[in-house]
């Protein structure tokens, strides 16, 4: 009780109430805003934050993560376009609703999803707070070196058919981290002699040219979409009173949230799948998942945003970030010397437990905001894209020259962005390169200070939490790679299929040893079969 | 007709083949600079060397690069990666606005330069009515009051402030 009311009193100033009504609403819009997404914001407002008390930048950086889901629902509903990429899934429902005339429920449903979500998550971590202050101490420098690789290992391997090329970018951000001043030796890596290169390679230059300057370019070359607009009409409340006749799917999806939101890497996306499909098959309508099903909405719903606050887990109680949103965010902790980790929950629990309840305020200050304000902030959706190309292009300025006054750092910004901007056109992950920047950081230090005192390799694991640690590596890459023998051996058996659709034609293609010949082969069979098939149909 | 293994990869075809090999020639690049860009420590454990994460970092991208080439259904870059290394040259045109942008502010002044850059690069993007390039404008005003006046962030003041009176040149240093 002590530590709540030190953490109610350290909340209790009128910038951090500034920063809640901020975030909380800057969040919803920028949420509503289909193209812009938390992650741009978060880059764009970082420098702003340094100059503001770790609490008071930290809660609009937290009130942006928590709130945009919540705002980006709307488009997801209205107009068939999530607003932010957690929420893709409320388009299968949400929108099909809005389609047979049932927008303000969807709506409604939405908010009250999320906002249940929200508090089940911070309630949880915040009766959570005193285990893990318990545990956190157990982590040294082995431990938490097998932490962040066990992340960096489980980001690349959840980006499903792009784990090699996103361990390749992984690898690519931690090479990033390396370049400049090496801090023990006082050694130049990859300086080329250059000075600018010598302090090394901002985080934030990176964060912002990968993910603000990326967008604004993806946007500029874009067309713009035409939105057609559903009227609402009537109250917002229905949805309070709908979410409470399904408690289990609501409770079930919150409580997948916390746990997926807590081990780095996973997040939000996994949460919802899990969530809607153990929805899906325990629903006593499946068939209506997909076709405006409200289960599968408050599925969806309610694990996206139980996720944010179980996300700041592995990054206050470790220091090691989960996402792209929680590593920008500990660039803050950096500026400002507060260093996240087992010493942060013993010995300032109180701060802990004050960016919790700032969590929970917020989701009380986005539901209320939302369910009066909904009719007039659905006119953002209007914006054009490319004038919102033009806008994050501006900011992006501010984020990248006021680091340090520097026209280099927005050479290297836009650079990113370049770099980010053909990632995105070719559907391939920018995460793992900020990851590995944090982590690789992370890792280097953790690493020299724990062989330090290791004489024979098994040492490195003889503690209890290092050696779970090092089992969880081990199940996840046998994991990944029984998940990768078995993708292998349906493409093989698939291939196999297609070869012997054809035999007769087959037979005379395979003594041909001109490659040409093969395709120019399939495509002769694969025209005769087509016909086969129409004439069959004819009879 | 695309094979089994076309059908099953993650992601459009256009440019895959082209990256691929930019990211692989670029790390073999950076393994081939190695030893003159990091050095060896005598006297040092290998996992306190400072060439130690480089490599570990460059090796993996060699390793995982060459792979990711090495599993790419392609083996030909086909006249749709160059249409797709094409768009990706479009860009380079709003990094120049963007570093045109950049460089001006210490210059001239980020409010007028802010003024001037939001109209404009919507008039390039095609906007032609008077709303929206206004509209340009007062989110150029609320950007610079915004950042530079409330939220005080680090940007300084232009060259050509100098040249303006007293008090006024202090506020516009301070606050534009």
């Amino acid at each position: 009780m002590d530590l709540i009311l030190s953490a109610i009193d350290i909340l209790m100033r009128w910038d951090v109430a500034l920063a809640l009504l901020a975030g909380s609403v800057g969040g919803v819009l920028i949420g509503a805003i289909p193209g812009v997404g938390p992650a741009v914001a978060i880059a764009i407002l970082l420098p702003a934050t340094f100059s503001m008390d770790p609490i008071v930048g930290l809660t609009v950086l937290l009130g942006i993560y928590g709130s945009s889901m919540y705002g980006g629902s709307i488009p997801a509903i209205l107009i068939n376009t999530p607003g932010t990429a957690v929420n893709a899934l409320t388009t299968y429902d949400g929108y099909p609703m809005t389609a047979r005339g049932e927008p303000r429920r969807a709506l409604s449903l939405a908010y009250s999803s999320s906002f249940f979500g929200g508090i089940f998550s911070v309630i949880c971590l915040i009766l959570f707070a005193p285990v893990l202050a318990k545990i956190a101490p157990m982590f040294g420098s082995r431990e938490i070196f097998l932490a962040a690789l066990l992340g960096l290992i489980l980001v690349v391997v959840a980006h499903r058919g792009h784990a090699l090329v996103a361990g390749a970018l992984a690898c690519f951000g931690i090479f990033l981290q390396t370049i400049g001043l090496e801090p023990v030796k006082y050694t130049q890596r990859y300086t080329f002699g250059q000075d600018f290169l010598g302090g090394g390679i901002n985080l934030i230059v990176v964060v912002l040219g990968l993910f603000a300057i990326s967008q604004a370019f993806v946007l500029l070359t874009d067309e713009d979409e035409k939105v057609r607009m559903t009227r609402l009409r009537g109250g917002m409340f229905q949805g309070l009173r709908e979410l409470a006749r399904h408690p289990r799917v609501a409770g079930v999806s919150a409580t997948f949230g916390v746990l997926m939101g807590m081990i780095p890497g996973v997040g939000e996306f996994t949460a919802q799948f899990m969530s809607y499909t153990y929805a899906q098959k325990t629903s006593k309508r499946p068939q209506d998942f997909g076709n405006g099903s409200s289960e599968g909405l408050i599925a969806a719903e309610t694990a996206n945003n139980a996720v944010p606050a179980a996300a700041m887990v592995p990054l206050l109680a470790l220091g090691i970030p989960g996402e792209a949103l929680t590593a920008m965010m500990l660039s803050v902790f950096y500026v400002h010397n507060v260093v996240p980790g087992p010493g942060l929950f013993q010995n300032d629990m109180d701060f802990v437990v004050a960016l919790y309840l700032a969590l929970l305020v917020l989701n009380v200050l986005v539901l209320v905001f939302l369910l009066f304000a909904t009719k007039s902030l659905i006119q953002v959706v209007r914006i054009p894209n490319r004038f919102l190309g033009v806008c994050i292009l501006t900011l992006s300025f501010v984020g990248v020259y006021s680091l340090r006054n520097s026209a280099t750092d927005c050479v290297m910004a836009a650079a990113f962005g370049v770099l980010g901007y053909v990632l995105k056109r070719l559907s391939l992950p920018s995460v793992p390169i900020i990851l590995g920047m944090v982590l690789g950081g992370i890792m280097e230090v953790k690493l020299r200070a724990g062989m330090a005192r290791v004489k024979e390799p098994f040492d490195f694991i003889d503690r209890p939490v290092a050696f779970i640690l090092f089992l969880l590596i081990i199940i996840v890459l046998a994991v990944h790679i029984l998940r990768v023998l078995k993708d292998r051996k349906e493409l093989k058996e698939a291939e196999w299929q297609t070869n012997r659709s054809s035999t007769s034609f087959g037979s005379l293609m395979l003594r041909r040893k001109n490659s040409f010949l093969k395709d120019h082969g399939r495509k002769v069979r694969a025209r005769h079969s087509k016909l086969l098939r129409r004439l069959t149909d004819l009879f | 007709m695309p094979s089994e293994r076309e059908r099953r990869f993650a992601g459009p075809r256009r440019g895959q083949l082209v990256f691929a090999l930019i990211l692989l020639a670029a790390a073999l690049l950076l393994l081939a600079l190695i030893g003159e860009q990091t050095t060896w420590v005598k006297k040092t454990k290998l996992f306190a060397q400072p060439r130690f994460w480089p490599a570990v970092a460059i090796g993996g991208m060699v390793l995982m690069g060459g792979l990711h080439l090495y599993k790419l259904p392609w083996r030909r870059v086909s006249r749709y990666d160059l249409w797709e290394v094409k768009r990706w040259g479009q860009v380079f045109e709003f990094a120049g606005w963007f570093m045109g942008y950049v460089l001006l502010v210490p210059v001239i002044g980020y409010l007028p330069v802010t003024m001037a850059f939001v109209p404009l690069l919507c008039w390039r993007m095609g906007y032609r009515s008077g709303f929206m390039l206004w509209a340009g404008v007062a989110f150029a005003v609320i950007v610079v009051v915004l950042f530079k006046g409330f939220l005080s962030v680090k940007i300084p003041g232009a060259l050509i402030y100098e040249y303006l009176p007293g008090a006024l040149r202090s506020f516009f240093i301070l606050y534009l």
